[in-house]
């Protein structure tokens, strides 16, 4: 069982220094070995699976470290079940996911509902993250502990801001004894009020109201002062501005042991995607898109290293949640099955970033960072694997998307560099190529 | 196979005798020019209902008002056909109640926008009369409608357009009779169209 | 005569203007209009007035924004030639009979709404009012559900008036009738401005080169938008003035000068157009009383004597008087304040009629 022998391809691996053309070898679940090619079949046990990998791109499956499954209480929008399909098809081999569901992942019972969930209908591995605050509410602390033991790897009010920088200094203080990170998503909440786009230009020519930069650079501010204050892991959500990063990076100089990550979509689309879309709601999300000289920012910091990770932001919508006003529809596009390939074709393609600098902030870094065992294809480690054809051309449609949501705004681009076979625990999860019948 | 060339059936002189030979027969029927008024339509019936004026006033030494009707607004083909110029001003600054109205156009041909003329002067009052002066009665009517003083009478094909030039517009007196050019699609909105840049 | 040209612009609007009603989640075409504002060909040139063009290129009037010079010429002209329907005994053109028309209005307008329904009855359209106290919204049915409704009675147009920015665009999708945007939440009211612009240009005898301060919590204000982007399409001089926490991001960028001084403002002004404030924004903080806001930004005579002699005053009401605007200067000589009330009847007769008429693009497509 779960045998598998991967053939040809080019095996990237950060963590072990490797980019070369060779097969993996896996035996029972785990990466047994890995060996220059021509080897044969020689050594590997009988009942091996062939996987024919020449001309793909072999690299750890892809951990996608933010991510909201919306289960339980909304599974009309996304269940564990769909949207780690949707995560399997997106070349992802772990998801982590939000406490925001109903109600919030804030305590043992729903922590263990998600595990033992996750572990009858999820096909991804699946890694919760817990609430801060009780309920989301940013009163009091949740109960960490308990979470911890039942399987979370990180506390956030993801969704919200965590409330206070008083309940900031005693979340980052409290998880010192778990070794977690707090992940915040940063935000005044007062500058922010009402606000459903960037504050600039553009949200003057629509007459929306527009959510400034600065509040989302005070939140990183105070939340930087408050890690140096307690010495606690910081780790900050879908980082947007320039400020931002400006600010992560100086911190870093420093010698602050902060982390954070960006979305794929506040890297190839600006705020003008809202008015040339004549206000579809698919261009809402929080943090807004926002200007050019924001985007060339995060591109910068993606290629110093500022940033360590791309994470999904995954936030499923029904169609008619999304088919409103733009004022009343929700925030939040569905990121899963379309991240991989808009960061192949927008910036492995024109050479913005390597591949293994990718494979380090789509795998590797994300799973240091939640302090889990994945993101390498070192021997031992679990064999969840993705395999990239970086030359497959095809267009990003909704409507077969294995998300139960559409909400896109990648609908009809064309896009080239495709996750096509997706492998989790030596088990092929998703294959394209069989899919299509090769 | 080159486009005939456009045949003359008017020229200066015999517009000129028309438009005199219409004045003398408006005041034969009408001895009293008191509640006489001329109305031109928008736009080669504005040139021409001036010139009656002129003539009236140089046989009776007498000036009849003239009013101006944009009848764009009455048209029956304006989802079908669209907006065809800028909507121009109507200017009809006397009342038409109890008056005898002369409506003045360059050529008659299905007669649609004589009805339209008809419904918008309604709108104006309830004149005494209406009657009709057409410089030239081109036949191939659509509704019932028939001219009481008219200039010259033309025999035409469907695939001819007749052209009228009047000084004050195009620089020149003349009415031209041109074949219409093959048209590709025979959309009715198509003949339409042409029958009126050219009618 | 600019034949070419125009045939582009068609081309281009076809993309736009025939978009059936897209399956959800496509991405839509992009906006033709270029985002920045451009200034009319020659702003300001003595021969002033750009040549009208022969019909509009869109379907649908969602806002000023990327409606040409000459669009805009056409439809003032044309507005001039329908004035003269409601000075006749009988007011009344039979151009629109047989269309039916829904005025959608979402939020409470007395004035804009009936404005719209005199012209559309001039017309001799069909109208039909749908607000929210005789609706179903008030029921919970959201946006799309009302307009598929009102879309099944296969209206020819729907005038809407809606709280937030962009629902006009939202129906313009999801409908197949010409769409009129009667004000969309802080963003665009296109006939409030195509009125003002006739009357300025009735006053005026043009547009291009005048001086027009623009003066209130321009934020907040749709009427503040279209003006903005018709007069500096038509090459007129625009002075934005207001406390800074009532204006928006970025106005230079438009092309406008920025002063929160009144004085300042109205300095030489051909034209100064007062908007609401709203005692909301007092709430909000945006200015700590409404009598510290008169002192700083309300017109009084003192101020309008710094402006040009021939100065006009506009507001598009409902006024607030002794916030704002003084009443001597509101009831004074140089306000046209009723007179852009009843230029709004010519304004929307002449775009309804020339909506009316611009589907020949689609039918011939």
């Amino acid at each position: 069982m779960a045998n598998l022998l991967v053939k040809g391809g080019r095996v990237v691996d950060p963590a072990t220094a490797t980019d070369e053309v060779s097969d993996l070898l896996v035996i029972d679940g785990r990466i047994a070995e890995r060996r220059g090619k021509g080897k044969g079949t020689a050594g590997a046990p009988p009942e091996t699976t062939i996987i024919d990998a020449r001309g793909l791109l072999v690299c750890p499956g892809f951990v996608d470290m933010h991510v909201h499954l919306r289960e339980p209480g909304q599974e009309h929008k996304e269940t564990i079940e769909t949207g780690t399909r949707a995560a399997a098809a997106g070349g992802f081999t772990s998801v982590a996911c939000m406490p925001n569901t109903d109600p919030w992942n804030d305590s043992l019972s729903i922590t263990e509902y998600i595990v033992t969930e996750a572990r009858r209908k999820a096909v991804v591995n699946v890694f919760p993250i817990g609430c801060v605050s009780k309920g989301g509410r940013g009163e009091e602390l949740a109960e960490i502990g308990d979470m911890v033991r039942s399987g979370i790897v990180a506390v956030s009010d993801d969704g919200r801001p965590v409330a206070s920088t008083y309940l900031m200094r005693m979340a980052l203080e409290y998880t010192k004894i778990f070794g977690i990170p707090v992940i915040d998503h940063c935000e005044d909440r007062a500058l922010a009020a009402g606000g459903s786009m960037n504050e600039g230009y553009v949200s003057t020519m629509l007459g929306l109201k527009g959510i400034p930069a600065a509040a989302e650079e005070i939140a990183v501010g105070a939340d930087l002062a408050l890690a140096r204050l307690t010495g606690g892991r910081l780790h900050l959500a879908h980082l947007s501005t320039r400020g931002s990063l400006e600010a992560v990076r100086r911190a870093k100089e420093g010698g602050l042991a902060v982390t954070c990550e960006v979305a794929p979509h506040h890297l190839v689309l600006t705020e003008k995607a809202v008015m040339e879309s004549d206000y579809d709601a698919n261009t809402k999300m929080n943090p807004p898109l926002r200007s050019k000289e924001d985007v060339a920012a995060l591109l910068q910091a993606l290629a110093d290293g500022t940033i360590d990770a791309i994470a999904s932001d995954h936030a499923p919508h029904h169609t008619d949640e999304k088919l409103q006003e733009f004022d009343d529809a929700p925030f939040g596009i569905a990121g899963l099955e379309t991240s991989v390939a808009l960061m192949m074709d927008r910036l492995v393609r024109p050479g913005v970033i390597t591949f293994g600098r990718l494979v380090e902030l789509m795998a590797r870094n994300p799973a240091r960072i939640l302090g889990i065992n994945k993101g390498t294809l070192q021997p031992g480690a679990d064999a969840d694997i993705t395999l990239i054809d970086p030359g497959l051309e095809a267009t990003v449609d909704v409507g077969r998307f294995q998300s139960k949501s559409r909400n896109s705004p990648f609908h009809g681009w064309t896009l080239r560099g495709w996750p096509v076979t997706t492998i989790v625990g030596g088990r092929v999860v998703h294959d394209l190529r069989s899919a299509a019948g090769h | 196979m080159p486009a005939p060339q456009p045949l003359c059936v008017m020229d200066a002189d015999k517009i000129d005798r028309a438009l005199t030979r219409i004045a003398h027969e408006i005041l034969e029927r009408h001895r009293d020019v008191e509640d006489l008024v001329l109305v031109g339509i928008r736009t080669r019936g504005v040139p021409l209902a001036n010139r009656m004026q002129d003539k009236i006033r140089s046989i009776e030494n007498r000036d009849i008002p003239v009013g101006i009707l944009d009848i764009t607004l009455y048209r029956d083909d304006l989802t079908t056909v669209g907006p065809h110029a800028v909507l121009k001003e109507t200017k009809i600054h006397f009342p038409i109640d109890d008056k005898k109205i002369i409506l003045v156009d360059d050529v008659l041909f299905t007669g649609r926008t004589i009805r339209a003329a008809l419904d918008g002067l309604m709108d104006f009052g309830r004149p005494r009369l209406i009657q009709l002066a057409v410089l030239v009665d081109r036949g191939h009517r659509e509704l019932p409608i028939r001219a009481d003083f008219v200039g010259k009478n033309v025999s035409t094909s469907l695939k001819e357009m007749v052209q009228v030039l009047l000084r004050e517009e195009d620089g020149k007196d003349e009415v031209l009779i041109i074949q219409k050019p093959e048209a590709r699609t025979s959309g009715k909105s198509r003949d339409r169209s042409a029958a009126r840049a050219a009618r | 005569m600019l034949e070419g040209s125009d045939r582009t612009r068609e081309g281009a609007a076809r993309t736009r203007g025939s978009a059936r009603p897209r399956p959800a989640g496509r991405r839509p075409a992009a906006r033709p209009a270029a985002a920045e504002v451009e200034p009319a060909a020659r702003p300001g040139e003595a021969k002033g007035e750009p040549e009208p063009v022969a019909r509009l290129a869109h379907r649908h009037l969602l806002g000023m924004l990327g409606v040409t010079a000459g669009e805009i010429t056409l439809i003032l002209d044309t507005a001039k030639s329908l004035a003269e329907v409601s000075t006749r005994a009988i007011k009344k053109v039979p151009a629109l009979r047989g269309k039916t028309i829904v005025n959608f209005f979402m939020e409470p307008s007395t004035r804009t709404r009936s404005s719209f329904e005199i012209a559309e009855k001039r017309l001799s359209a069909d109208t039909l009012n749908f607000s929210p106290s005789t609706s179903s919204v008030v029921k919970g049915e959201s946006l799309l559900d009302t307009a598929r409704n009102l879309e099944a009675m296969t209206p020819d147009m729907i005038v809407i008036r809606h709280k937030a920015s962009g629902a006009p665009h939202f129906l313009a999708r999801h409908c197949r009738s010409n769409i009129i945007n009667a004000g969309d939440g802080a963003h665009e009211h296109p006939t409030q401005a195509l009125l003002d612009a006739f009357t300025i240009r009735e006053k005026k005898g043009r547009l291009a080169g005048l001086r027009v301060a623009i003066v209130g919590d321009l934020m907040h204000s749709r009427v503040f938008r279209s003006n903005a982007f018709l007069l500096k399409t038509m090459g007129a001089d625009v002075i934005a003035c207001g406390p800074p926490t009532l204006l928006p991001p970025e106005l230079p960028r438009l092309g406008m000068q920025v002063t929160y001084r009144m004085d300042e403002a109205v300095e030489g002004a051909d034209v100064i157009m007062m908007l609401r404030v709203q005692r909301e924004r007092q709430r909000g903080g945006a200015f700590p009383t409404a009598r510290e806001y008169y002192n700083l930004f309300g017109l009084t005579s003192e101020r309008v004597r710094r402006a040009r002699s021939d100065v006009i005053i506009m507001h598009p009401g409902p006024m607030n008087r002794g916030v704002e605007i003084d009443s001597a200067v509101a009831d004074g000589p140089y306000s046209v304040i009723l007179d852009q009330v009843t230029n709004g009847v010519a304004v929307r007769m002449a775009v309804l009629y020339l909506l009316a008429g611009g589907t020949l693009g689609e039918l011939a497509g």
